[in-house]
């Protein structure tokens, strides 16, 4: 009987406090906080890639030939990514960053809806991003 | 805390640049918003998609000085986005100094750059 009833060990909770890089894999983000960190990782690259984007901007509206090259650089599959990722950052940056600014107005703060409007950022700006590129590979 | 307020223990804040940078991030946001949809529009609604289309839109004087305006709103903006990051995982005093003068370094640079590019079409 006693052996019955003994309680199975049971498997503990993990406690996360000031977790470090190591312990980021086993911690699920609530979707807020994932566009949360969304929006740091975009504006991050955003500032990373700022030499290539005015460099492009550079070649795009200086002269006619220097449009041709800027045309040549962007039509290299490679180049195309990089404009995918810049383009993801942007958008996932534009969208959260509308959110933050509703937020501000003590618009929608509530966990519900902090939720619903999480969802909603990550789906207009995955599909946005979708579409610039299929645009960038050409499908239309 | 009211009574240690002088001396080596006193509470050393209030500058409120914090809010002001807060307060700026946002303004810059709206105004970077605006020139998004202004740029879309003006491209979009011409017919003329090629390299005069596009260098078009930047010839008029008006839109270089917009765009200079909400560029000049973006280095503010990713300085104050990008010292954030610097204060929050960067815990060594001098690498983080270093990282922030570099940050306000190489914005700087950007912001000249974008004078030239600007004014070259």
């Amino acid at each position: 009987m006693s052996e019955a009833v003994r309680e199975v060990p049971r498997k503990e909770r993990p406690q996360f406090r000031n977790i470090h890089v190591t312990q980021l894999s086993n911690y699920r983000l609530p979707l807020a906080g994932l566009v949360s960190i969304l929006h740091r990782i975009s504006g991050f690259l955003m500032f990373a890639l700022l030499p290539v984007v005015l460099y492009l901007f550079e070649l795009s509206i200086r002269s006619e030939m220097s449009f041709a090259h800027f045309a040549g650089i962007a039509s290299h599959p490679l180049a195309k990514l990089v404009l995918l990722a810049l383009a993801w950052g942007y958008l996932q940056h534009f969208c959260a960053g509308v959110r933050h600014l509703f937020m501000d107005l003590h618009l929608g703060l509530d966990k519900d809806s902090a939720r619903n409007s999480a969802a909603t950022v990550l789906a207009v700006s995955l599909f946005l991003t979708a579409l610039v590129g299929l645009k960038l590979f050409g499908v239309f | 805390m009211a009574q240690n307020n002088i001396g080596p223990k006193r509470l050393v804040v209030g500058a409120h640049y914090g809010l002001r940078d807060w307060l700026a991030q946002r303004l810059t946001a709206v105004l970077m918003a605006i020139y998004t949809f202004v740029l879309l529009f003006s491209f979009l609604t011409g017919s003329n998609f090629t390299y005069e289309g596009w260098a078009g839109v930047f010839a008029q004087q008006w839109f270089k000085l917009f765009s200079l305006v909400t560029f000049l709103g973006l280095f503010y903006h990713a300085w104050v986005g990008m010292r954030d990051i610097w204060m929050d995982y960067v815990k060594s005093v001098g690498l983080r100094l270093t990282l922030q003068m570099a940050t306000i370094v190489w914005l700087l640079v950007c912001a000249a750059w974008t004078v030239q590019i600007l004014w070259s079409v």
